[in-house]
């Protein structure tokens, strides 16, 4: 029988030669990663009333990342759990402080095309950017997994997203989300897989791929997929197996779309569901922030760099990279240089603002815009203030003139 | 068991605010939905139930969203729909999520009465009864069993004594 890509990973993580959407099956998991919010502050405490040990340490990742640097007393007191269980646990694989959980996660080469994985973070569909099922649970759930090993799943339908043709100059991965979520709502992925397919998906490179993945969460999609090839084989150093859907293989339903047709997007205060195209905004705006997972990649950065080389930006640009090794990169090529040349501050990788953590927070009515994936209310400081969501090249852009620009028309 | 309404689309920043996310789950709970309804973490009591729209949870995989609502005595939650991860993150906490297409008919302050084996909503204010989705048994004994750390706990025991 035909068989979708989410009904392959799933069936080899259950064991069966194919699954049927909608069955429910039990899956053997290859990778586990947690955070120190979700991740040893409350895992420890429900090992110990259980008095259960982790199934396998060597298939469990932890990242700090939410609460690095450590700033108040609760903060550094969870890094502090954080760092010493992982000791008590005899796991290997701890990145205390190097990035953001989903970025670090393929930096580091954990993510395998074919790998069932699941994250103790919303964010964890990223990981399907690799052709791995992955997917983010909570705490408890995680508890679970750590020690048994399994869970339980009901076995996604697939909602495949066609793009032909190739994304405009100007437009990304990003803005190709703020459209779809735009267009389909928080809940148009129904919590089955999204699959990202066609010759444009294709074409882009592996961040902006973690980038769609990454936010099939607001689509509100359990994960996001996209078929290995050569591409990832590259980002991987490695010749691998690939994993993609059978042709003709059925899904729940198939959207096409011509790529070219995508305009920057900008999600209005406070969902990202309310996007429509950038030419539609022109509003004045107090601060701008490149952060987090979804939006300060080395190639988020870049795009950021192309709009602001020889600029200034008119109001506070904040930029906190989204690991210490694409931080790193950008620094030596001069990408860094650029940002910093514009007026901006750099601050540590981590979660920070995106999440509300951190001390920096936005104020009473602030306005701002932010290359992260939600603007809920009070989700980035107080409940007062307003965040747009933008593509890296539209909060670049938006930085140098004080208020939303497209892109387009300052790009060289 | 009062009905608190609420609209479509409520996440769980709204919930379990991420500036207070450092903190034990009692200080969480108090800002529980401060930013839609500063009395509600205030005037619910325990036994009330969230009834909401579509989507409800949408957003992060912060457990203390259902926590917190747990923690201020909620005894249920009610929805046209879920966001999967905070479905499961319910029920993981014994927290019953029940998926009800009619949801909205309920008003804010009706009394209810749940029968989640039967899948029926009574509302006793208004006398209507409203179908709901029956929970799946595998998921009922997680809940029955007072979350999924309790449901473990009585299976790890399980398997040392047989």
């Amino acid at each position: 029988m035909k068989q979708t890509l989410a009904q392959k990973l799933v069936a080899r993580a259950a064991g069966t030669p194919g699954v049927t959407p909608g069955e429910i099956v039990t899956c053997k998991v290859d990778l586990a990663m947690v955070h120190d919010s979700s991740g040893p502050r409350r895992l420890k405490p429900m090992l110990e009333r259980l008095g259960a040990k982790v199934w396998d340490p060597s298939r469990l990742v932890v990242v700090t990342d939410h609460y690095v640097p450590g700033y108040d007393e609760e903060s550094r007191k969870i890094l502090r759990i954080a760092r010493e269980w992982v000791r008590e646990a005899g796991v290997e694989r701890f990145h205390d402080a190097e990035g953001i959980c989903h970025v670090v996660l393929p930096e580091k080469g954990y993510l395998r095309p074919g790998m069932f994985a699941v994250g103790g973070d919303s964010h964890s569909p990223t990981g399907g950017a690799f052709a791995a099922y992955m997917f983010g649970i909570g705490a408890t759930e995680m508890l679970g997994v750590v020690v048994t090993g399994e869970i339980w799943l009901k076995v996604p339908h697939t909602i495949a997203m066609h793009f032909d043709g190739e994304l405009a100059p100007g437009v990304c991965a990003k803005d190709v989300m703020l459209f779809l979520i735009g267009r389909f709502g928080l809940d148009g992925g129904q919590y089955q897989a999204v699959e990202y397919r066609g010759a444009a998906i294709r074409k882009l490179g592996m961040q902006e791929r973690m980038t769609l993945c990454n936010m099939t969460a607001e689509l509100g999609g359990q994960t996001g997929l996209i078929a290995s090839d050569q591409t990832t084989e590259e980002y991987l150093g490695c010749e691998l197996e690939i994993w993609d859907s059978d042709p003709g293989a059925g899904v729940l339903a198939e959207h096409r779309f011509q790529a070219e047709d995508i305009a920057p997007h900008v999600a209005a205060p406070h969902s990202p569901a309310n996007s429509r195209p950038v030419s539609e905004f022109s509003d004045k705006l107090d601060l701008a922030y490149i952060g987090a997972c979804t939006g300060a990649k080395l190639a988020d950065l870049r795009m950021a760099a192309r709009v602001l080389r020889q600029k200034k930006s008119r109001i506070p640009l904040l930029v906190a990279p989204a690991s210490r090794r694409d931080q790193e990169i950008a620094e030596r090529e001069g990408t860094m240089r650029v940002l910093l040349d514009a007026g901006a501050e750099l601050l540590p990788t981590s979660c920070g603002m995106c999440a509300g953590y951190g001390e920096r927070l936005l104020a009473d009515g602030a306005v701002a815009i932010s290359t992260t994936a939600r603007n809920f209310k009070g989700r980035m400081g107080a409940p007062s203030s307003q965040v747009y969501l933008a593509s890296p090249y539209t909060v670049a852009a938006s930085a140098v003139a004080g208020r939303i620009t497209d892109p387009r028309e300052v790009l060289p | 068991m009062k009905a608190w309404t609420f609209g479509d689309n409520l996440d769980t920043d709204l919930i379990a605010p991420g500036r207070y996310m450092k903190f034990g789950i009692a200080e969480i709970a108090r800002h529980c939905l401060e930013s839609v309804d500063p009395s509600f973490a205030v005037s619910v009591r325990p036994g009330d139930v969230l009834v909401a729209g579509q989507n409800l949870g949408a957003g992060s995989s912060r457990e203390q969203a259902p926590e917190a609502l747990k923690h201020l005595g909620v005894a249920a939650l009610v929805a046209e729909s879920f966001a999967g991860l905070f479905y499961r993150n319910a029920i993981n906490l014994g927290l019953p999520a029940v998926l009800c297409p009619r949801a909205k008919r309920i008003r804010n302050g009706d009394e209810l009465s749940l029968d989640l084996e039967g899948g029926t909503i009574s509302d006793l204010s208004t006398g209507e009864r409203l179908d709901c989705e029956p929970i799946p048994a595998f998921l009922m004994q997680i809940i029955r069993d007072g979350g999924l750390v309790p449901h473990l706990e009585k299976r790890l025991r399980c398997a040392t004594t047989s």
